[in-house]
């Protein structure tokens, strides 16, 4: 075996504390893994910016395009339903952040106790989103054959004043409010998705940080998970008033 | 060829491949699905792509044939239009994307720079598992009945007026394209975090570079095309509308979608390959490569630009004249890297020892017919000729030229360069040179005749055309014989080559990259010891002294 | 020489940074700054501003974001390689955006 080129080095780099039990052979120290790791995740998060980045592209265009149709379809979102939700997974987010503060400083019952709280507030979002997902189902106005513009066309009259609640639309663009509806279920939707995983992988950190393989120097898990929870956060804060606040002022 | 070689290998009455080694580690056919090491991973990808490389390549042969007269006799044409479609997919999602980064760079980067494995392992093999779960979707597509929308699944061909198999192929396409983020993060993470001391940024072997800008490229744009087929796949199942005019969807969009990912694609297929070129030109020239920085930096320019220029696919599809106009001008931009690239290849070559072993011969290759590929290129990017040349023979011609004129001799040459290092063994010399040679032969053969054909006007993607054009077309055809030999040589020679080849040695070429200090093959863990960099990049004086340190110690 | 140090965590490099711990205060702060931008950006929409609406509404949206990026997501004290990926993932996105834009605006000029 030829090894000129292959000198000793110092070890004692690595030798003045226990090594854990999870480094991997291939990694010199700790450090290094975990830098290892939080920079793949960041790289990771770089393909869901992008891969968000074509739907939220495609919002652009079409709202651009046909903007009467998009205020008349958002104006039937509900903005107390958004605004709680939106609440509700920023308060999920920080119970996040503590849990990872949790792991840190070594405090295990803190650390299952915030993974916890972040399971619920993240259930919570997806409860209150399946409610709002059921009044478009009955309201019809999920895209696809039944759905049904009447609503655009003949909006409602406002019992008080007996004038239309909303500018009536041409038939024509009344038909482009589907593609709002389109572009709301395929963002809401992907991120629901990336929620539903988050949920599912936060049940079994949940489990192993109660064995407490998390609070004895090894955080790493906790953390990029973390970074993953808080990147599907800044999907929804962009969503919320991307889908939900447009033109909200008719009449003035 | 003439004596003249730089081939070293060690007395064959008493080599012996190395008693410890990857391949023998561990034994059984689940040691190697579940192996976490790179370099058996490498095999695996090796082995898959080698695979669908065939069957890609027999799909190419039965258009060449079809297109042997001037009628439609051989297959229908719907068959016809699955053929090229299935080509196409096939060639550029399960072997040019993957060939060089997944194979030889999966192997080498982490002994080229001195660790012992890439950072995450077990993403490495799941990227693998993802490339053939992918893989079985598209060969379901295939066997079911084929998709034909083109590799690039136009919409709204593909979603509203075909009746194959598109939503599996799209799927196939979606899952394949994971594979290669999870091997483009691996290699970014890898290059950034694992390098061994001394190692500085600017003494990595070109090879890294090259894959390092290459994985941007993945990490960054794959994501939109996974994105945009799911709108495909989305729109064909429930009819979402986003693409479809009658729905107010814009068909551009896809367009937009679909090139921002496939014109940096192009990169990410080429990209490795210019790494390979620049190790074997330095190798076999006995010098340094010349203006190291310029060709590092000229990788990383290649995946700037690829970000700037993909409305170029889309010149007759309606995009404004304004903004046909911009990326006309930023495609030009392209060209200044690429050149600064064959420049210094061929700078490294003058005044050098050079000999001509295979891999020398794929590369000057290489650098011939990318060069023709990368001009016409030039000549498709500016307005007013690519409005008369695309979609005819000659965008044929020129991509062909870059993937498989450039791509595919790249991979040929790397392969050819490190099978010594890979299995251990030498492949026969004046075989594969004759197989190199019949390869430059048949390719030039084969696609020459496509440039004149597109000038004089015949379409792509038509399975009859006039007669007064059959006699290209059958130049063509003949070529494309003999290029099928110059392609299937390596394969049977090299199989054999794994029994009967000579033992390599450590380090046959003389060459002083890290990957030729440790025994070929080499050990599961790469290093005894981790090795520290203390010289520069293609030092061919450090080797020299090396040797000469060796000799003495031993004699 | 220098470049011989053995440095396997990159301890002298400008992409390693620290382990900074962030504690509970900075993130209450955060959170609570949050919630207070997710009231703004309520309220803002209820105001007729003409075409700032949906500029002030990406806008606080960007704040929010970037200040989950840089605290709850711990950028502010990792190295300059991880800040120079994220940069670079937004950067992307924005060539996205706007050469894509340029071309649907030069073709219909004047109706954006
Ligand atoms: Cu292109």
């Amino acid at each position: 075996m030829d090894n000129a080129i292959v000198a000793t080095h110092d070890t004692h780099v690595e030798e003045h504390h226990v090594e854990l039990p999870q480094l991997r052979h291939h990694f010199e120290t700790e450090e290094q893994q975990r830098e290892a790791g939080t920079f793949g995740m960041w790289l990771f998060l770089l393909t869901e910016i992008m891969f968000f980045g074509g739907l939220f592209f495609a919002y652009l265009l079409y709202r651009n395009w046909y903007n009467p149709a998009f205020v008349a379809a958002s104006n039937q979102l509900s903005i107390p339903l958004g605004t709680v939700n939106t609440a509700v997974l920023i308060s999920s987010g920080f119970f996040m952040a503590l849990g990872v503060w949790a792991a840190e400083v070594r405090k295990k019952s803190l650390l299952v106790l915030f993974l916890i709280l972040t399971n619920i507030a993240g259930l919570a979002f997806l409860g209150v989103k399946a409610v709002e997902y059921k009044e478009k189902w009955d309201k019809h106005h999920i895209p696809g054959a039944h759905f049904d513009i009447t609503e655009f066309v003949n909006p409602p009259l406002n019992p008080k004043t007996g004038k239309p609640v909303e500018e009536p639309l041409s038939p024509d663009m009344a038909q482009k409010t589907q593609l709002f509806f389109v572009l709301y279920f395929a963002m809401t939707g992907m991120h629901a998705l990336h929620m539903v995983i988050g949920i599912v992988l936060l049940f079994w950190l949940t489990y192993r940080a109660n064995r407490g393989e998390f609070t004895e120097g090894y955080v790493a898990p906790i953390e990029n998970f973390g970074l993953y929870w808080h990147f599907v956060d800044i999907v929804w804060i962009f969503l919320f008033p991307l889908l939900y606040l447009i033109n909200r002022h008719p009449g003035t | 060829m003439s004596a003249a070689t730089i081939v070293n290998l060690p007395d064959q009455k008493t080599a012996v491949i190395p008693k410890k080694n990857y391949i023998n580690a561990e034994d059984g056919i689940l040691s190697w699905l579940f192996t976490a090491d790179h370099k058996r991973i490498a095999i695996l990808y090796l082995i898959s792509i080698t695979f669908f490389f065939l069957v890609g390549g027999t799909f190419a042969g039965l258009i060449r044939l079809e297109l042997l007269t001037p009628q439609p006799d051989l297959v229908a044409s719907d068959t016809y239009n699955k053929l090229f479609t299935m080509h196409g997919i096939v060639m550029i999602f399960l072997f040019l994307v993957p060939s060089i980064p997944a194979t030889l760079g999966n192997f080498l980067i982490p002994i080229m720079i001195g660790t012992r494995d890439l950072a995450f392992p077990k993403i490495n093999l799941l990227s693998w598992y993802l490339y053939m779960f992918g893989a079985i979707f598209l060969s379901a597509a295939i066997v079911l009945g084929g998709v034909d929308t083109g590799w690039t699944f136009t919409t709204p061909l593909s979603t509203h007026y075909l009746n194959t198999h598109v939503v599996t192929a799209g799927l196939g396409v979606f899952i394949v394209g994971f594979s290669s983020i999870f091997t483009g993060l691996n290699f970014i993470v890898t290059i950034h975090r694992m390098r061994a001391p001394g190692m500085t940024w600017f003494r990595l072997p070109l090879f890294v570079w090259s894959n390092y800008a290459a994985s941007v490229l993945m990490v960054l744009g794959t994501p939109v095309l996974a994105i945009t087929l799911v709108l495909v796949v989305l729109e064909r199942t429930i009819g979402i509308g986003v693409f479809d005019p009658t729905k107010g969807g814009d068909p551009l969009l896809f367009q937009h979608l679909f090139w921002f990912y496939s014109h940096p694609a192009v990169y990410i297929m080429i990209l490795p390959g210019f790494g390979v070129i620049s190790e074997v030109m330095s190798t076999f020239s006995r010098k340094r490569v010349f203006g190291y920085s310029a060709v590092a930096f000229s990788s990383v320019a290649i995946a700037l630009f690829g970000f700037f220029v993909w409305a170029h696919h889309m010149f007759i599809m309606g995009v404004s004249n304004y903004s046909a106009l911009v990326f006309s001008l930023l495609t030009m931009l392209v060209a200044v890297p690429s050149a600064i690239k064959v420049f210094n290849w061929s700078f490294t070559m003058q005044k050098g020892s050079i000999t001509f072993e295979t891999p020398m011969l794929y590369a000057l290759a290489f650098i011939g017919l990318f060069t023709i590929g990368g001009l016409t290129g030039v000549f498709l990017g500016s307005l007013g000729m690519d409005i008369h040349l695309t979609e005819t023979y000659f965008i044929v011609a020129h991509f062909h030229y870059v993937m498989v004129g450039g791509m595919l001799m790249a991979f040929l040459a790397g392969l050819h360069f490190w099978w010594p290092k890979l299995t251990g063994r030498m492949y026969p010399e004046s075989i594969s040179q004759l197989s190199a040679v019949t390869s430059f032969i048949g390719f030039n053969l084969t696609f020459m005749p496509q440039f004149m054909l597109g000038y004089l006007g015949m379409p792509r993607r038509y399975h009859s055309y006039p007669p007064e054009f059959q006699v290209l077309n059958v130049l063509s055809t003949a070529g494309a014989t003999v290029l099928g030999f110059g392609f299937l040589m390596p394969v049977l020679y090299l199989l054999w080559s794994l029994k009967y080849g000579k033992i390599a040695g450590n380090n046959p070429w003389q060459a002083t990259g890290l990957e030729w200090q440790i025994q070929s093959p080499p050990l599961t863990e790469n290093f005894i010891e981790m090795p520290v960099m203390d010289h520069e990049a293609y030092d061919y004086e450090w080797l020299a002294h090396k040797t000469e340190q060796e000799v003495t110690t031993v004699g | 020489m220098s470049s011989q140090y053995h440095d396997p965590a990159n301890v002298t490099n400008p992409e390693h940074s620290e382990h900074h711990i962030i504690g509970p205060g900075t993130y209450i702060l955060v959170y609570v700054s949050l919630l207070i931008l997710t009231g703004l950006t309520v309220a803002a929409a209820f105001v007729d501003l003409g075409i700032l609406n949906p500029v002030l509404a990406v806008g606080i949206a960007c704040v929010k974001g970037t200040v989950v990026i840089l605290f709850f997501m711990h950028v502010f004290y990792q190295s300059k390689l991880i800040k120079l990926t994220v940069t670079a993932g937004f950067f992307t996105f924005l060539v996205l955006i706007t050469m894509t834009l340029s071309d649907y605006m030069s073709r219909a000029w004047g109706l954006w």
